[in-house]
């Protein structure tokens, strides 16, 4: 179950049109290594997980990432909302354009859909904490490339935010994979 | 910033640290400190939505939060159409 809360996490603060930086965002809702990909990632993953520590982190976490997703989307719908059919060709955004107007949609920044092929599962806690903690950084380096492509200070904000939180959850993850070992090596005892 | 969203920063803020010690606390469940200071967010966020959803509606559906008449889940702004 899931409740919606009629919120943003994070306030985000978008001053004027910026479709450029609009089409990088994009990345983080339906690219590889995007929100989208995080939220299902680590709830799909819940089922087969052994210890509650991780249960519940995936749980947290998952959700949390569907907040995220939803900052990245704001984001995404205010910086192009109102743009007009010259400025978004103008933006190389033309082709997005004549597939659905200004409807948003999870793809990477080139346009490519989201895919499930981004996220794995193999039941294996040690190789699904390791495939958590790598999505964790890839997130990390994508936010600090895209806070190198905007002045803007609102967007810079809202993407350190997001940047920060991969780095805790990157923390959390490794602690949920060392209490996994400890419960794996614990088991052989009896 | 008007009395509306300095309100619902005050709520992000409190939520925040929620959600933070959440985590902290799903790999520290015997950090009595990290729990009390969560508890005490618990009781931050309660306080501060329910003084919200009185002036502004409900901030949850499903029954997490009651409403004023008319049905007052339907007012903008949606999150996404937040001018800050």
């Amino acid at each position: 179950m899931w409740i919606y809360e009629k919120k943003l996490q994070y306030p985000v603060r978008i001053g004027k049109c910026d479709l450029k930086m609009a089409r990088y965002l994009l990345t983080q809702y339906g690219g590889p290594d995007g929100e989208l990909s995080a939220a299902i990632r680590y709830l799909n993953q819940r089922y087969t997980i052994p210890t509650n520590e991780a249960k519940a982190l995936l749980t947290d976490i998952g959700t949390e990432e569907l907040a995220h997703v939803e900052i990245i989307t704001t984001m995404i719908y205010q910086l192009t909302k109102d743009a007009t059919v010259e400025q978004l060709e103008a933006a190389n955004l033309g082709s997005f354009y004549a597939i659905r107007d200004g409807a948003l949609f999870p793809s990477d920044a080139n346009g490519v859909p989201w895919t499930a092929g981004y996220i794995q599962a193999h039941a294996d806690p040690i190789t699904d904490l390791h495939e958590d903690m790598a999505a964790e950084q890839k997130a990390r380096s994508t936010y600090e490339n895209l806070i190198k492509l905007t002045d803007d200070p609102g967007i810079k904000d809202a993407l350190s935010f997001l940047r920060e939180r991969e780095v805790v959850h990157f923390q959390r993850f490794g602690e949920a994979l060392r209490i996994v070992q400890e419960y794996q090596q614990a088991k052989k005892v009896y | 910033m008007n009395e509306r969203a300095e309100l619902l920063l005050q709520i992000q803020e409190a939520e925040f640290a929620a959600v933070e010690l959440q985590l902290y606390l799903d790999t520290h469940m015997y950090d009595q400190k990290a729990l009390m200071e969560f508890n005490h967010y618990s009781n931050l966020i309660a306080t501060l939505k329910h003084e919200y959803e009185m002036k502004y509606g409900p901030l949850l559906n499903f029954g997490f939060s009651p409403s004023q008449y008319p049905w007052r889940w339907l007012e903008s702004p949606w999150p996404w159409e937040e001018q800050y």
